[in-house]
């Protein structure tokens, strides 16, 4: 494939996240944080938050198994997960935190469990997403090309 | 613009003011790595120069060795090691940074919290770049109200010398009726003085352009500044007297009504604190360092950490509380310790309690104003062991048992009967502590007629450093009257052990002096041989002071000596200069540090005669001391002497004991100085 095309396949891709609202403006940010003082910025970020994000996933999956439920713990640590996706841009994991933090807030461990399940979804997703990006990103700058400024244009 | 800073030097609050707001250094504070990353890509973007760190601990830590070496911090509201609400009000009190929160949940409860604490501004996740790009204004903001208000009074200084204070003291007061609502405060007034001072305001254009240097209220200064609150009392504290009484070149009248401020919801927050940490301090019990930590840093303790490491704990103190001695001493010494309190308190919170408690029970307990009712700090004073002291204070709260008697030690200097406060002594007091001796102020009257424990003693666990000694004399100031140097204050402190019978602390003096010497020299080990010097001559003022004391000091030295009979056997562990001091003339010393000692201990060990070789050096040392200025004691203690065998009787060590659990907690005493501003 010739550096035109991955360019435009990458363009298409990255604005299909967009409107699918898997990503937000926040991610577009972090792209244009990166700069030559700081080159792998995003993927570094976002590598982050994929290794703190399957923690914390883990630690309330452990939390809900419990026989008595800590719902405030559980709700600190959605707490976290909210902060950390809405910083990278990952908006539907935030949006899948916020129904939880209101199932929390009822102590509701079934309502709690349905949206970990929601949770752990959209972040597998958004992870998909984000590693064919890269991947993408990847073959462009391998093939001598530079990847274009994301914009905004929709 | 007056361009005080030196281009590419950072001193002080140098802003880089030629290039302000590049430059400006930010303090990022957040667990969350990815939210934190991110933070400090878009500050750096902004141009500022940015530290982070993941931990509020670590955070409290940097800004406290330099306070100087930040314009402004950002904390996120939830993190796991302490809360970011406190973290913002202990930076607010103590370093007057500008804390801006941040936090994903836009909770209006979250909001009004932080607005309440004193925040600048709040965020939310995510942050975005355009919102940091303009925070520098918050620093801008928070120097020209000072220099505006400043200003202002230098201009209508003649004419309007009165209006300046009274603003001023408006100033003081609101803020200090409304807890954290300072920097609200300070806003408004803000806005007022723009808006009143048209004619002013190129005047004052100019001024706050022109960069002021930042007031550091450094262990001295504090110290000073309490034991001038202390002097004019709660209610006639303002700023201009205030600022008179310290006589200290630069300072500024707004300087100081500012640091009014803060001190005066310092002193609220650990009253409150210390009434609600009452059993607190007995959960901690032992090495909980952390916990007192904390405690301090809820309380507050430290109004301003001298050396950044003292604190009054109020949670140091509200655990004293709990076995009631406060309340019962806070009965009696209410009074007294009104009086005192402010300064008192002032003292006790200026002084940083460097709770290095560890000096264990070196918290002498000062013993308590010659009014019997050892006016018990309200805010019995939490001294904030730092971690290093609480090590200490545990291994020598051990050595405290003994001093079963040292009842009136209990830390909690709260009783001070004795309205001396050694205000003055409070800024001499630590001259060099590092902060680390706790001071305990607070003698918990013991509720006993008996005398309890004039909790005068404010015992100034002197760790390490000598300053926190100080802090511990500052509380102790009550039984000082004098404005002595904080050392001799200390002495008194420590003579406050006596407390047990709530004598005047009259002992206090004599000890104070010296005991503030010793004390804080065998507590804190690193007491300054200066300290003991200026107790010297302390020693000498207080006697003849305390010659009336004297008798009533004869029922604290029983008390004392009481524990003295206690602290000998300790005593020959030190040395057997102790044992001796111990006996003789020094006995009164001795027992106070005994009681101090005792008092320090941490809860429950303390009684046993916890002295700990620490205590035991320390008293060692101070009895030393004593031995040095034998003269001065033996004067004093020949009734002492009586009165200690009299003590021994007692058994105030009970009371003590009990005393010494609650308050001990971690051998912190926290000295709540500032609730005894609760007057204020």
């Amino acid at each position: 494939m010739e550096l035109g095309q991955m360019q435009g396949r990458l363009a298409e891709f990255t604005k299909s996240l967009y409107m699918e609202g898997i990503l937000d403006a926040q991610f577009l940010q972090l792209q244009q944080l990166q700069d030559e003082s700081n080159p792998d910025f995003v993927v570094e970020v976002v590598s982050l938050f994929f290794e703190d994000s399957e923690k914390l996933l883990n630690d309330i999956a452990r939390a809900l198994d419990q026989q008595s439920v800590d719902f405030k713990r559980v709700d600190a640590h959605v707490h976290q997960l909210k902060g950390s996706s809405a910083s990278v841009g990952a908006q539907r994991v935030k949006n899948a935190c916020v129904a939880f933090r209101n199932c929390c807030e009822e102590q509701n461990v079934e309502g709690c469990l349905r949206c970990l399940q929601q949770v752990k979804q959209e972040h597998y997703l958004v992870k998909n997403k984000l590693e064919t990006l890269f991947r993408l990103e990847q073959q462009i700058v391998a093939a001598g090309g530079s990847v274009p400024m994301a914009e905004m244009t929709f | 613009m007056t361009v005080e800073n030196q281009r590419g030097s950072v001193v002080g609050e140098d802003l880089h003011q030629d290039r302000f707001p590049a430059g400006m250094r930010v303090l990022a504070v957040d667990d969350d790595r990815i939210c934190l990353k991110l933070l400090d890509t878009l500050l750096r973007k902004c141009q500022y120069q940015v530290t982070t760190t993941n931990q509020a601990v670590t955070a409290l830590k940097m800004l406290r060795e330099n306070r100087n070496k930040f314009d402004l911090v950002i904390s996120d509201v939830n993190m796991p090691d302490m809360d970011g609400f406190k973290l913002l009000e202990l930076v607010g009190l103590e370093m007057d940074l500008p804390v801006i929160m941040l936090s994903a949940h836009s909770d209006t409860e979250l909001v009004m919290k932080g607005v309440t604490h004193g925040a600048c501004d709040y965020l939310l996740k995510p942050v975005r770049i355009e919102e940091l790009k303009n925070i520098w204004q918050h620093v801008i903001r928070r120097k020209n109200f000072d220099s505006m208000v400043l200003n202002k009074s230098l201009n209508e200084d003649k004419a309007c010398d009165g209006t300046g204070d009274g603003r001023l003291g408006v100033i003081s007061t609101g803020s200090a009726d409304q807890d954290g609502k300072l920097c609200r405060k300070r806003k408004e007034q803000n806005e007022d003085e723009k808006e009143d001072d048209e004619e002013n305001e190129q005047e004052n254009e100019d001024a706050s352009n022109q960069k002021k240097p930042r007031v550091v209220w450094s262990v001295e200064l504090h110290r000073n500044f309490v034991a001038a609150v202390n002097q004019l009392g709660c209610e006639k504290a303002v700023p201009k007297k205030i600022l008179d009484l310290m006589n200290v070149e630069g300072l500024t009248r707004e300087n100081v009504a500012s640091h009014l401020q803060k001190y005066r919801l310092y002193l609220k927050r650990i009253n409150r604190d210390a009434a609600q940490q009452a059993s607190m301090v007995a959960a901690l019990g032992g090495a909980d360092s952390s916990y007192m930590r904390m405690g301090s840093l809820d309380g507050f303790g430290e109004f301003r950490s001298l050396d950044g490491s003292g604190r009054l704990s109020s949670s140091a103190l509200s655990s004293y509380r709990p076995e009631g001695m406060l309340g019962r001493l806070n009965s009696h010494a209410s009074l007294a310790l009104r009086g005192i309190t402010s300064s008192g308190l002032v003292q006790a919170s200026g002084q940083n309690l460097s709770s290095s408690i560890n000096t264990l029970g070196k918290i002498q307990p000062t013993p308590l104003p010659s009014n019997q009712s050892a006016s018990l700090f309200q805010g019995i004073p939490t001294l904030e062991l730092t971690q290093l002291q609480q090590s200490k204070c545990t291994s020598s709260t051990g050595d405290f048992s003994p001093i079963k008697d040292s009842r009136g030690f209990t830390a909690v200097t709260k009783n001070y009967s004795d309205t001396r406060v050694t205000v003055g002594s409070s800024t001499g007091l630590l001259p060099g502590a590092s902060g680390n001796p706790l001071v305990l102020q607070g003698n918990p009257q013991l509720p006993d007629d008996r005398g309890a424990f004039v909790n005068q003693s404010s015992l100034g666990v002197a760790s390490e450093t000598p300053d926190t000694f100080d802090i511990g004399s500052r509380g102790c100031s009550n039984f000082l009257d004098h404005n002595r140097s904080n050392e001799s204050w200390q002495n008194a402190i420590q003579l406050s052990r006596f407390s047990s019978n709530s004598l005047p602390l009259i002992s206090a003096p004599l000890g104070d002096s010296r005991g503030d010497a010793h004390c804080q020299e065998g507590l804190m080990g690193n007491v300054v041989q200066d300290m003991n010097y200026t107790l010297k001559q302390r020693w000498e003022e207080q006697k003849q002071g305390c010659n009336q004391n004297l008798n009533h000091t004869v029922n604290t030295i029983n008390s004392v000596v009481s524990v003295h009979g206690i602290i000998s056997p300790l005593g020959h562990c030190l040395d057997q200069n102790n044992a001796i001091c111990c006996k003789s003339s020094d006995v009164p010393l001795i027992s106070q540090l005994h009681g101090g000692a005792l008092f320090i201990g941490p809860h429950g060990e303390v009684e046993t005669s916890a002295l700990d070789s620490k205590m035991m050096i320390n008293e060692n040392y101070l009895l030393e001391q004593t031995k040095s200025q034998n003269g001065f004691i033996q004067n004093n203690y020949d009734s002492l002497e009586d009165i200690v065998n009299a003590v021994m009787k007692q058994d105030h060590v009970h009371l003590i004991q009990e005393h010494n659990q609650t308050m001990l907690s971690d051998g912190e005493f926290g000295f709540d100085a500032y609730s005894l501003g609760a007057c204020m």
